[in-house]
């Protein structure tokens, strides 16, 4: 066996690997089964709907990965995170809205509908290769990689850390929202991209495509899951939690702090455009309003509900607080925002571990299953 | 620098201000390799700046830093200096206290220490055993996997000058590697620090008299920013002008 | 301003109408035909004969044309003279010649017969009227009446306006006829007038003049509006001498905007840099409370409106200032006391746990007050305008506004200097624990400090509420920007936060013409994030070990 290959196998402990292939089985086997096999009758049944829904959990599970890692780990708190998701989710929305072709509103055979509209007579040059998805692919992590390389460059050569870093990267998914906003940037504007038709040549409307949408952002999620897994098991995981605890001391030890993080802001970066890309089709439009820093902000707070530091955690906060804002804003949409608002005064106050910690603290306490104190990654 | 062939680092008329108060005053120092030295000083005497300066931490305004006559450290950052082989324990003992006993050693143990290396690093047996030398070094072996942020304060010192043990470096400098420990503690460390210099130099900071005279080396005394006066304890302390400075106000 | 003009008015009131009057009646003989010729049939004839008495510039022809429009112009059927008449009861008319103004007695209907005036005629006299509105007794009105002819200029006016022009006493008033005067000028038949009229108006360089000297440049059909190259020349020259006053106003102007802008961000800010300085933590709700000020300037208002007498109503701002200091002071002193200090070594949880504060603040005021924008109305001695000169105005409120912020630092910049609190705050933002091991209780610092940061931030409210909307949201906005004040100006710094503010909203300002106001924001994001490159610790930092740590 490989080193490599000795190090996947040592992702996870017998029990790990139980878990997470016992949780593969149930959302990408069960769960199409549920909605595809299943009658509409039957009790079993379960509504494309309530799937669009777990697919749509799964890209926030993604994002929050992202956050997990440069903040949990890390100890960087970026509030900016909407913005890579964003652009992974613009450039996939370019990519449909290429595929539209001259079924647009005004049929024209290259320019979408809101150029038109706004009399633009030919594509603009960062519009030219998204008509191939291969290289959409590429855009989707290079886009937002790019610029969490140059900004996370700028910031953490500079030394800027805590809430400077923090503001500072809001800054920038402001920056973004507003520059999106304006009609000139050619991304449509207010309205961003919407009215798409298919993707890959699968119309975007039909059940199995959306189904299908939603295996495959389970199954970028379980990847992603074990690639964040690999890098915090690995050494340089180690560097991040020692960055978080003691900059100066990495330092000292030789270790370049900015390096570190950028490496981490950089890869947290990428996922998040994955994310992104995967979300818009699902929901079938993307607009500036996901550059809006409430959102980035919002994404901290899945990651401090399920306990940050672990990317269970991560993901298990980002099914709860969108379960329950999904409740709420059908159920009573005032009293969301009371609750959000709470959640971040409540987890910070109270449950600075998140749920996972809570739990695991609980179980240590209980008697008879004494553990060894260590830390849960 | 011809007329010093021995220098490991060599600073000259090194300044260093904060808002016109001058931390270092054209500080002119030697330590040659394989040296055990002793700097005493009272508080204020730029004992903390002077190691700031050395690890990169602080920019001398004026003066320069020379480490092993030709690599100018304040033009070198951190990271890199650590690199070159000088390691350095701060005034109040720092590990990383979510990390293991281990996970510590293991992060500090010298190697690659670019980023993809960490990413692709492996514990092999070699590693493991220079560890596992470390824990029996700092006397810590039975608490290896116990998570650093659990140890006592003198245990965290111990801890810190095992890292930079495992770092292997040619000049070590420890800031008040005594301060908090019980007497007993405070005379192994003596020992363990004596030990340790044989093959490195070794810059200690302390205030600690009793502890300094154990060392048995050469001292030099700072005041107000500049050398006040150099030579083994006894001379030092006899000397007048310490025995103003430390007394006489 | 007003005074000055309440001076004028006084003045020509004693001195300049009966001058007026005196001088006119000389060509008496000139009036009293032109007055005569209105008795006549035709309409036309009527109108020609209207524009004729206009053209003497005699101010006796406005009473004699007001009364031709509403029906009170007749002549004596005995010996054709005209007379203004008045209502002197049934059938009775007491009866004046406009001439010599003198009374000629109460006379029966029989006896006169009216010179009428249809609809077309009226109108015609109304413009007249405002015409001759240039020798009212009011110089107010003469200069309106001026530059109301500027408006639609016509050649015609030409001698009623010279006329006026030398019968003028009052300096103000005079600039504003030969103004005009120029300005109808431009229409004259004579090329000689015309370019005396065009070098008039170059040395003037006035931008409100623009449009008439571009006028004469214009293409007209097969030629230019003005067919002597000469004069077009000169105008051309005019026009250039022009821009450039205009260049140099405008950089006036948006130095001004800047500034205005600047207090508002200073007034946001400050309250954020004291407490960044002090306690180490961002306050994502400062904004909140800069909405909780503005919604207690407009509960203020609500209150004043409705207990209180209108004459006392402009006082309602006067009364808002302490009121939402109290409000937002208590609302920050109550998040310290109850959220914050618990948290204290973990900024990052603190900026976390304030974001949720400051959606569940949004959401209560949402709740309580509606989710649309509220007007606060400005009082009188807020409102209007003042003219610095002309094609330089600025609104009242935002120089009251750069004033206010003016005096709010430097009160707070006093409290920091001569007061125990103030020294206990420098001395914490400085080293927390040696300030600590010195005696001071920095719990209690840090909660007034937070109080009195939320309480500036709820005056901010205040001034914000005189120049823009009230909403749920207004805060939000301003925590970036307040943050990159501080930034740029430097943590713990009262000076780098003023200077910072002032240069962000001038920068913005001057941007904005350029760029758009959205790429301007941008430009000034991305500016700060290469500055601190240069400057980590922004313009003013505090330097020194313990700043470092």
């Amino acid at each position: 066996m490989s080193p490599v290959m000795g190090r996947l196998v040592a992702l996870e402990s017998r029990r790990g690997w139980q878990v997470v292939c016992g949780l593969a089985v149930v959302f990408l086997l069960v769960v199409p089964i549920l909605n595809q096999v299943v009658p509409p009758s039957s009790p079993f049944h379960m509504p494309t709907f309530w799937v669009v829904i777990l697919g749509k959990y799964m890209c926030f599970a993604i994002l929050a990965l992202s956050l997990d890692l440069i903040w949990g780990y890390a100890g960087v708190l970026s509030l900016g995170q909407g913005a890579f998701f964003g652009l992974g989710g613009y450039a996939m929305g370019m990519y449909m809205m290429r595929q539209i072709g001259d079924r647009g509103v005004y049929g024209d055979p290259v320019l979408p509908d809101f150029m038109v509209f706004l009399n633009w007579k030919e594509l603009p040059w960062y519009w030219q290769g998204f008509d191939m998805f291969w290289f959409t692919v590429l855009m989707v992590m290079l886009v937002p990689g790019l610029l969490a390389f140059v900004f996370g460059w700028l910031a953490f050569r500079s030394r800027i850390s805590g809430v400077y870093f923090s503001i500072i990267s809001q800054a920038m998914v402001f920056a973004m929202m507003l520059a999106f906003f304006r009609n000139e940037m050619g991304f449509g504007g207010n309205n961003g991209l919407t009215d798409f038709k298919d993707l890959l040549g699968f119309n975007l409307s039909r059940d199995s495509t959306k189904v299908g949408l939603y295996v495959v952002s389970t199954a970028t999620l379980i990847l992603v899951y074990l690639t964040c897994r690999f890098v915090v098991r690995s050494k340089l995981g180690r560097v991040m939690v020692a960055i978080r605890d003691a900059e100066d001391r990495v330092r000292f030890l030789g270790y370049s702090v900015a390096w570190t993080k950028l490496f981490i802001f950089t890869l947290a970066a990428v996922i998040a455009g994955i994310a992104g890309a995967l979300y818009v089709p699902q929901v079938g439009i993307i607009n500036p309003g996901e550059f809006a820093p409430a959102k980035s902000i919002e994404v901290a707070v899945w990651v401090a509900v399920g306990g940050r530091g672990t990317l269970f955690g991560a993901i298990a906060g980002a099914f709860a607080v969108n379960g329950a804002k999904s409740f709420f804003t059908g159920a009573a949409p005032e009293i969301w925002l009371f609750f959000l608002g709470a959640l971040f005064v409540v987890v910070t106050l109270f449950l600075p571990k998140g749920i996972i910690g809570a739990l695991s603290s609980l179980r240590r306490r209980l008697p008879g299953v004494r553990q060894r104190e260590t830390k849960v990654a | 620098m011809p007329e010093m062939p021995d220098s490991l680092i060599y600073l000259d008329g090194v300044t260093v201000s904060f808002d016109g108060f001058k931390a270092l005053n054209a500080l002119s120092l030697i330590v040659e390799p394989g040296e055990l030295r002793a700097i005493i000083g009272p508080n204020g005497a730029g004992k903390t700046t002077m190691m700031d300066v050395i690890t990169g931490k602080t920019r001398p305004d004026e003066g320069s830093v020379l480490f092993r006559h030709t690599v100018d450290l304040s033009k070198t950052d951190e990271a890199a200096i650590a690199n070159m082989g000088i390691g350095r324990k701060f005034q109040k003992p720092t590990v990383f206290e979510s990390l293991t006993v281990f996970e510590n050693l293991e992060l500090a143990l010298a190697g690659k220490r670019r980023t993809i290396d960490s990413l692709l690093w492996a514990l092999d047996g070699g590693k493991k055993r220079r560890i596992e030398t470390v824990l029996e070094t700092i006397r810590l072996g039975d608490r290896r996997d116990e998570l650093a942020g659990a140890l006592s304060h003198g245990q965290k010192q111990w801890l810190e000058i095992g890292m930079l043990l495992a770092q292997e470096p040619d000049l070590l400098l420890l800031d008040e590697p005594v301060a908090g420990m019980t007497d007993a503690e405070t005379e192994q460390t003596a020992a363990l620090i004596k030990e340790i210099s044989v093959d490195r130099s070794v810059v200690v900071v302390e205030h600690d008299m009793e502890f300094v005279r154990n060392l048995d080396t050469r001292v030099t005394v700072l005041h107000e920013g500049s050398v006040l006066a150099e030579g083994n304890m006894d001379a030092v302390q006899n000397d007048p002008r310490v025995i103003e400075v430390y007394l006489g106000r | 301003m007003r005074l000055f003009s309440a001076l004028l008015f006084a003045m020509s009131l004693t001195v300049a109408v009966p001058e007026v009057r005196a001088q006119s009646a000389s060509d008496g003989a000139a009036f009293a035909d032109g007055l005569a010729a209105l008795n006549t049939k035709g309409f036309d004839d009527k109108a020609a004969a209207i524009n004729a008495l206009a053209g003497l510039g005699d101010p006796r022809a406005v009473d004699v044309l007001q009364a031709m429009s509403e029906g009170l112009l007749f002549y004596r059927k005995e010996d054709g003279l005209v007379v203004v008449a008045k209502e002197a009861g049934r059938r009775q008319y007491d009866i004046t010649d406009p001439v010599s103004a003198e009374n000629l007695g109460v006379v029966s209907s029989r006896d006169l017969r009216k010179i009428s005036a249809n609809n077309r005629l009226r109108q015609l006299i109304r413009g007249v009227l405002g015409q001759f509105a240039l020798l009212d007794e009011d110089v107010d009105r003469r200069i309106a009446a001026a530059l109301d002819l500027m408006k639609s200029p016509s050649a015609e006016a030409i001698p009623l306006v010279s006329a006026a022009l030398t019968q003028e006493e009052d300096p103000a008033a005079q600039k504003v006829f030969q103004t005009t005067l120029s300005v109808l000028e431009l229409r004259a038949d004579d090329p000689a007038t015309r370019l005396q009229a065009v070098e008039q108006l170059a040395s003037f360089v006035d931008p409100t003049l623009k449009t008439h000297l571009e006028r004469l440049l214009l293409h007209n059909g097969d030629g230019f509006v003005e067919p002597d190259e000469g004069i077009r020349n000169a105008a051309a020259v005019a026009i250039e001498r022009i821009d450039r006053r205009i260049a140099y106003l405008t950089v006036i102007e948006n130095l001004v905007f800047g500034i205005s802008l600047g207090s508002v961000l200073l007034l946001a800010a400050i309250g954020l840099a004291i407490t960044f300085g002090v306690m180490g933590v961002i306050n994502m709700a400062h904004g909140e409370m800069i909405m909780i000020g503005a919604y207690s300037a407009f509960v203020v208002q609500q209150a004043f409106r409705q207990f209180l007498p209108p004459e006392l109503f402009g006082f309602y701002v006067v009364a808002a200032v302490p009121a939402a200091f109290l409000l937002a002071g208590t609302v920050g002193l109550i998040i310290e006391r109850g959220c914050i200090r618990f948290l204290y070594g973990r900024p990052l949880e603190t900026l976390l746990a304030t974001w949720g504060i400051s959606l569940i603040l949004q959401q209560a005021v949402r709740s309580l007050f509606g989710a649309n924008n509220r007007e606060v109305a400005n009082p009188a001695w807020l409102a209007g305008s003042i003219e610095i000169t002309s094609g330089l105005t600025f609104t009242v409120n935002r120089l009251y506004i750069i004033a206010f912020s003016l005096i709010v630092v430097a009160l707070l910049a006093a409290l920091m200097r001569y007061s125990r609190f103030g020294l206990n705050m420098r001395a914490v933002t400085q080293n927390r624990s040696m300030a600590a091991s010195m005696g001071i209780a920095t719990g209690r610092v840090d909660a007034l400090t937070f109080g009195l940061g939320s309480g500036i931030a709820g005056i901010g409210g205040v001034a914000l509420s005189q120049i823009s909307n009230v909403s749920p949201n207004l805060g939000q906005s301003f925590i970036v920007d307040s943050f990159m004040v501080v930034v740029f100006g430097g943590v713990g710094s009262l000076w780098g936060t003023i200077v910072g503010a002032f240069s962000l909203g001038i920068v913005n300002k001057f941007l904005e013409p350029f760029s758009g106001a959205i790429l301007g924001k941008i430009i000034v994001l991305i500016a700060i994030i290469l500055f601190i490159q240069k400057r980590p610790r922004g313009l003013f930092a505090l330097r020194g070990r313990a700043a470092e740590a």
